[in-house]
């Protein structure tokens, strides 16, 4: 039990440290949410009221793609070094080291979004009621989609040009996430209670966070055999 | 491990080539069962049945679409298991199964989307509408594409196979909440303009055509899987002896080449 906890507490620290001395990589998802969201007023109107009303639904779909972009270079640089073969010959259960690393994983995407995510949704109008809101779910649905995009990386780690296949195998499964994600801006905005949705996004997170690191488990294993 | 070894060689010797033989035997049965089921059906239904009090002869449609949704969905459970099958016992003759029921079942999901499509026109008046159903029969066909997708995408069957079963897997999983959640979804943000006509006592005199149509579409799903499969045996099993023979049995002209 304690190695196995030194599993999960070890390759959250390596890969905190990793993504420390790769840091304009890491920034990048981040990049593209700021400079898609100036897109937007742009391509669409700069009126306000209108940005307020797309305002939650535009939020969410940036976090989403933003995070998609990250998720391809979950698995690939430790499928390249080949230390992703020693973590899978060693006796410890997979599943707890791929849990570390998607954490670490959420730490340097899904929580610096979330984090920045109010700026955005300063820019874009989003009214006042929808910003704690916005928070709080992207803060839970971040780590979701990190849960489920880990699952097509894993998939494709061992393919040159994985990103557009990751991108139609995740997407799908991307969707529940974003409903109610943001719903619970929405309801916030309303003046409806936004907890419900809220709570489902966390019974998702919870559904994910046990079942994804299974699939992940066997999609590696599966992909070091090839 | 050296009884799961045994199992395994049996299974990769022996189970396609019985598959194989045994469907061989079905199919003029299935044919005949198949083609019977559906002209009956399909001329009650188009030709018989009496016309919807509201939508008239536009209705149906219904015979091909409700048929076609049914099968798209029950085709991505079955493919699921196949897979499962697969990844637990190993078994190479349900990944074959697997393979060849994921472009069944996207072709009838783009069926029921395609059908939805046409009689969406005469009866809401538009083509498309983000409805709780299309809506969750869209992200089906994506699901489909996906496991499609990957498939192909690696050199080594073996991989291909096991990526896509996962793949599938973890759609099984997602499904209901896929669509519990576009359900929710919708109602919450259902337009007022659509009202559905569909009411949930059909009269008995259409019902049973769409009932015939029903069987008759699952008796051709079960054809087309069987053919696709015994595509895919083939091609998988052509250098195995018993291909050979086969070959040599049916294009005896071929064999001087």
């Amino acid at each position: 039990m304690i190695a196995e906890s030194q599993g999960f507490a070890g390759y959250l620290r390596r890969d905190l440290l990793l993504a420390y001395r790769r840091r304009g990589e890491v920034a990048s998802p981040l990049i593209f949410f700021v400079l898609v969201s100036t897109l937007i007023p742009l391509g669409i109107s700069p009126d306000s009221a209108r940005l307020a009303e797309l305002a939650p639904g535009i939020i969410w779909v940036m976090a989403l793609l933003a995070t998609l972009l990250s998720t391809e270079t979950l698995f690939a640089s430790d499928y390249q070094d080949g230390s992703l073969e020693q973590l899978l010959i060693s006796p410890q259960l997979l599943a707890l080291p791929v849990l570390g690393k998607i954490l670490a994983h959420w730490l340097v995407t899904g929580l610096p979004l979330t984090l920045v995510s109010p700026l955005i949704g300063l820019m874009l109008s989003l009214p006042a009621a929808g910003l704690l809101p916005m928070m709080a779910s992207l803060a839970l649905g971040t780590a979701c989609l990190s849960l489920i995009g880990a699952v097509g990386a894993a998939l494709t780690v061992s393919l040159r040009k994985g990103g557009l296949l990751l991108s139609v195998l995740v997407i799908p499964l991307y969707m529940p996430v974003i409903i109610f994600g943001s719903a619970a801006v929405q309801s916030a905005i309303d003046g409806l209670n936004w907890l419900g949705p809220l709570a489902v996004l966390a019974a998702m997170l919870s559904a994910a966070a046990a079942l994804c690191p299974l699939a992940i488990a066997g999609a590696l294993r599966l992909v070091s055999n090839n | 491990m050296a009884a799961g070894r045994n199992w395994n060689w049996f299974h990769r010797m022996g189970s396609p080539r019985w598959f194989y033989e045994t469907t061989g035997r079905w199919l003029p049965w299935l044919w005949v069962l198949t083609l019977g089921l559906m002209l009956t059906g399909l001329i009650w239904g188009l030709a018989y049945a009496p016309q919807d009090a509201k939508q008239g002869n536009s209705f149906r449609i219904i015979y091909l679409h409700v048929p076609a949704s049914f099968l798209a969905l029950a085709g991505y459970y079955l493919m699921a298991i196949a897979g499962a099958i697969g990844l637990i016992w190993k078994m190479k003759l349900s990944y074959m199964v697997m393979k060849s029921a994921a472009p069944i079942g996207a072709a009838l999901t783009f069926i029921a989307l395609f059908t939805g499509a046409v009689w969406g026109k005469p009866t809401w008046g538009t083509y498309w509408v983000w409805d709780a159903r299309i809506t969750s029969m869209l992200i089906l066909l994506f699901l489909y594409l996906g496991v499609l997708a990957l498939q192909y995408a690696f050199h080594s069957q073996e991989t291909g196979n096991k990526a896509s079963a996962i793949l599938a897997l973890v759609g099984t999983v997602n499904i209901p909440i896929i669509y519990k959640s576009v359900d929710w979804w919708y109602t919450l943000h259902q337009p007022a303009t659509i009202k559905f006509t569909s009411a949930p006592s059909m009269h008995m005199d259409m019902f049973q055509p769409l009932l015939v149509m029903i069987i008759a579409m699952y008796s051709f799903y079960g054809l087309a899987l069987i053919l696709y499969t015994r595509v895919e045996i083939l091609r998988r099993e052509r250098k195995s002896s018993w291909v050979r023979e086969l070959a040599l049995r049916t294009q005896p002209a071929q064999v001087d080449q």
